[in-house]
């Protein structure tokens, strides 16, 4: 059991979270956060295995990984 | 569940000023982890360059001086040698240290000063708009190479880490990069030991960091830290280039 935890308002868009997931189950949000951003989301979480390459990837240190 | 990857205590909470994908924001990650392990945030010293990392004082949650220019090497020589048993690192960009500090920096690491320096070569120069850096790649167009750069007149992209590994009292040199998680792990790795030697009073040490700029690049953030794998990564070889056990 693994889990993240995107932190919206921190996220740039930038999509390197997207790049770096293994499992490919992040994805852009299509709501905008307050800067302006599509903020990157999770979809399937079941399939998260905690790899925490997308938080260490994530130039603004928006990701928490739980496990 | 147990929390596992959060944000390290030696960062303040301030989001960023980085342009979205910029790797700054990585190494700032990486440093702060690496005081937070090493449990010295409350006596480090950083020192800010000039560049778009001037801002760094906001973001590491440690005591933060401004270098003017360049000058970070020598600010933070005088911060060591009164204060021998703080932790002090420079946080310097490919202009600030490959151009205007070229002097600061050699003679920092000929005299051996017990002084970490994080060195971010992006190959431009950021925050004053994408003009041609010493490291900028032959071929590499910039606002001031309009037509790529040109050996003929504006010379080769210098590699610091190589330059500065010929001097006996440089006790740790090193350049890694940021473009992929593999790489930030063995980046992580070469940081600690950087401040290791530090911690061990073995002398001066260095990490260039190759990283993306993709704002001024023009590039995506995606695309950029595949320009970094592809064009950077061949010129600037990624290792160890001088380890204490060299030291004279
Ligand atoms: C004495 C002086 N000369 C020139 C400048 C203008 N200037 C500000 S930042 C900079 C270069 C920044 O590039 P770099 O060090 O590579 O940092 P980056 O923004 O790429 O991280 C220059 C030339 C200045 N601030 N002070
Ligand atoms: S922790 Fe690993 S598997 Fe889970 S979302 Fe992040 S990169 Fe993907
Ligand atoms: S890497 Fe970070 S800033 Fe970039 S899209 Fe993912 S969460 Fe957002
Ligand atoms: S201009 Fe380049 S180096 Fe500066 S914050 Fe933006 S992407 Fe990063
Ligand atoms: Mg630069």
């Amino acid at each position: 059991m693994a889990k993240i935890v995107i932190d919206e308002e921190r996220c740039k868009g930038c999509e390197l979270c997207l790049a770096a997931c293994p499992k490919h189950i992040l994805v852009m949000s299509e709501n905008f956060n307050k800067k302006g951003y599509h903020p990157a989301k999770q979809i399937n979480p079941e399939e998260c295995t905690g790899c925490a390459f997308c938080a260490m990837t994530c130039p603004d240190v928006a990701i928490e990984v739980f496990k | 569940m147990k929390k596992v990857f959060g944000r390290p205590e030696s960062l303040t909470e301030v989001p960023f000023t980085y342009c979205p994908g910029c790797h700054h924001g990585i190494a700032h990650r990486l440093v702060a982890e690496v005081l937070d392990e090493f449990k010295v945030r409350e006596n480090t010293i950083g020192v800010c360059p000039v560049g778009c990392s001037v801002f760094a004082y906001l973001f590491f949650n440690v005591d933060m001086i401004c270098a003017a220019h360049g000058r970070a090497p020598a600010t933070a020589t005088g911060i060591k040698r009164v204060k021998p048993d703080s932790i002090v690192f420079t946080y310097q960009g490919d202009g600030d240290l490959a151009s205007i500090g070229t002097a600061e920096i050699v003679h920092a690491a000929n005299r051996g000063e017990n002084i970490t320096v994080i060195f971010i070569n992006n190959a431009i120069y950021g925050m004053t708009g994408g003009q041609m850096a010493p490291t900028t790649l032959v071929g590499q167009v910039t606002q001031t190479s309009p037509y790529g750069r040109d050996p003929k007149t504006m010379g080769y992209p210098i590699k610091m880490a190589e330059m500065l590994s010929t001097l006996k009292r440089a006790a740790y040199i090193s350049r890694v990069a940021l473009n992929k998680p593999a790489n930030i792990i063995k980046a992580k790795k070469s940081i600690k030991k950087a401040f290791q030697v530090q911690l061990d009073k073995k002398g001066f040490s260095m990490v260039e960091i190759l990283s993306t700029c993709p704002t001024n690049w023009g590039l995506s953030p995606i695309e950029a830290s595949k320009w970094l794998e592809e064009n950077m990564i061949p010129y600037f070889p990624l290792g160890e280039f001088r380890t204490p056990e060299e030291v004279a």
